[in-house]
């Protein structure tokens, strides 16, 4: 297409959004809150995502060892379990080591166990994959001098439990309110349409191609899209902003992070800005189906 | 040349507007094609430009039917047909100048070309000095005349009027008549349906009567025929 001809498109798609006022006002207002909800949504949903990721991948399976076991058997037990499928690692601690730990975490006063120590030797495994610790964990439980097998059992799933549910809510929030969106968007471009008939009557009448009668419109909702995507992207910068400043002193050291504000954030915009986009076009086309005929 | 064969046309409400028409029209013909109110003379005309098209039968134009034409190439086809209503289809914002103008911005004419050739066109339908006159300010007849530019502007070999004179005093009709002559004779080929009698009868040209979707009557140089 000619340059001078785009510029000929842009000028009356611009001129459209002028004269419909208010109805641009209410489609871009429409768009606006549509995607600040994609936006914070993804925010949200994302750093769950990493979280429980991070979290996942700390999952430890803790093997309690039977009284029973002398120190034979126990070294039998280590070369049982590394030789496991999916199993990574088997760290052994002792008695005596984990109750140095219990003492460290909660103080002296647990010391006076150290006459009669009541707790179980123990292994620490990990999982290759972090789906896998719970066939690992069912594993261990057969062998042999076993007291007890404890992993991070249901929490994680809750998450995830959770992750989806949230998904599932927020997709069907953020599809009705997309059309809705699309829906404003496709009234306006109707509007303009009836109001420019005569005009694309003889446009088709001279022999105007269809793209040419067509790309004003398209325009005109691409715009509505683009405005409308301003302000979510805006403030979601200046949000996430404020939350990884707040959250990220305070998480170091744990287990968990959120995702860095670069590049995360930028994607998240661009998000916003293509949904902007394809929500005005796609609310254009719906109306020149109907309605323009070409 | 123009070419209709068995042309036959039934609307989806189920009216039979033509009923098998054969014709042929040559290059640089003036026809008139009278009939009484709903014999089907705007279905006619309608075919030539394809805004209708045939249920059956073949509406040739240059040997192509244009029937069958994609509707991407449609645009094309009506580059090189200049359509005039009774109702002038002006576009009020614009001046007489944009008016013509718009017609060839909107097949992507270069600007130069385009100043030169609304000047001429102006110049020759004799409106040159009310080229930045809107519409609302010219008479019945300037704007008729406004709306035959804008159909020649880009000079098209055929040119179809469907009552041009429709809504306007005779005398102001006989300038337009004089427009239209002026135009076939520099070899346009002029289609146009009337109900103007007075016309029909002193302009003599080709006469294709149509009544109940049927060519009764094709005459050259005949006369209007039937009574009102
Ligand atoms: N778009 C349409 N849909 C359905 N029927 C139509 C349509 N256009 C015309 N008709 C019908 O087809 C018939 C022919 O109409 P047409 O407009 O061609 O007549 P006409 O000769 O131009 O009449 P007039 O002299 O009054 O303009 C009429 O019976 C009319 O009711
Ligand atoms: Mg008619």
């Amino acid at each position: 297409m000619k340059i001078r001809t785009f510029g000929r498109h842009i000028k009356e798609s611009l001129k459209s959004l002028g004269r419909n006022g208010w109805m641009t006002f209410a489609s871009v207002s429409a768009v606006t809150v549509t995607l600040l909800l994609v936006g914070v949504f993804v925010m949200i949903m994302m750093n769950l995502n990493k979280v429980a990721d991070d979290l996942e991948n700390d999952v430890e399976i803790k093997v309690f060892v039977s009284l029973d076991a002398d120190e034979e058997a126990i070294e039998q037990l280590e070369e049982e379990i590394t030789d496991l499928a999916g199993v990574e690692s088997a760290d052994f601690s002792t008695k005596e080591e984990e109750l140095t730990d219990l003492v460290l975490d909660f103080g002296e006063e647990l010391s006076l166990f150290e006459q009669s120590n009541p707790l179980f030797d123990v292994f620490y495994v990990k999982a290759v994959e972090p789906q896998q610790t719970e066939t690992v964990a069912k594993e261990i439980e057969t062998l042999e001098y076993i007291e007890n097998v404890e992993y991070g059992e249901g929490k994680i799933e809750k998450l995830f439990d959770f992750l989806n549910a949230g998904r599932n809510v927020g997709l069907i929030l953020i599809l009705s309110l997309l059309f809705t969106a699309m829906f404003l968007i496709s009234n306006t471009i109707r509007i303009t349409i009836v109001a420019r008939r005569t005009e694309i009557e003889i446009m088709k009448l001279v022999g105007a191609t269809n793209w040419f009668v067509r790309i004003p419109f398209i325009l005109e909702g691409m715009w509505l899209g683009i405005l409308g995507s301003i302000l979510p992207i805006g403030l979601i910068v200046v949000l996430y902003q404020r939350v990884t400043e707040f959250a990220q002193p305070r998480l170091s050291g744990e287990l968990f992070q959120l995702l860095e504000f670069s590049p995360f954030i930028y994607q998240v915009s661009a998000l916003i800005l293509a949904m902007g986009i394809f929500i005005g076009i796609w609310g254009s086309f719906m109306s020149i189906r109907k309605f323009l005929r070409v | 040349m123009i070419q209709m064969k068995n042309v036959y046309k039934k609307y989806p409400n189920g009216i039979v507007a033509l009923n098998g028409l054969n014709v042929e029209i040559a290059q640089g013909e003036f026809v008139y094609i009278v009939g009484p109110s709903g014999a089907g003379k705007t279905t006619f005309i309608k075919m030539m430009y394809r805004e209708e098209r045939p249920s059956s039968g073949q509406m040739l134009i240059d040997g192509t039917d244009i029937a069958k034409l994609k509707s991407r190439k449609v645009p094309l086809l009506r580059r090189n047909i200049g359509v005039v209503f009774q109702d002038f289809k002006l576009l009020p914002r614009l001046n007489v100048y944009e008016n013509v103008a718009f017609a060839l911005e909107v097949i992507e004419e270069k600007p130069k070309a385009i100043k030169e050739r609304v000047m001429e066109v102006l110049d020759m339908v004799g409106l040159k000095h009310k080229a930045k006159m809107f519409p609302r300010e010219l008479s019945g007849g300037e704007q008729q005349r406004v709306s035959i530019a804008r159909s020649i502007v880009n000079t098209p070999k055929v040119m179809i009027a469907d009552e041009p004179t429709g809504n306007l005093d005779p005398e102001t009709a006989w300038d337009i008549m004089n427009l239209f002559e002026q135009i076939n004779s520099k070899g346009t080929t002029i289609i146009m349906a009337t109900h103007n009698r007075d016309i029909v009868n002193k302009l003599r040209h080709r006469v294709i009567a149509i009544e109940g979707g049927l060519i009764v009557r094709d005459a050259a140089g005949g006369d209007y025929g039937y009574e009102d």
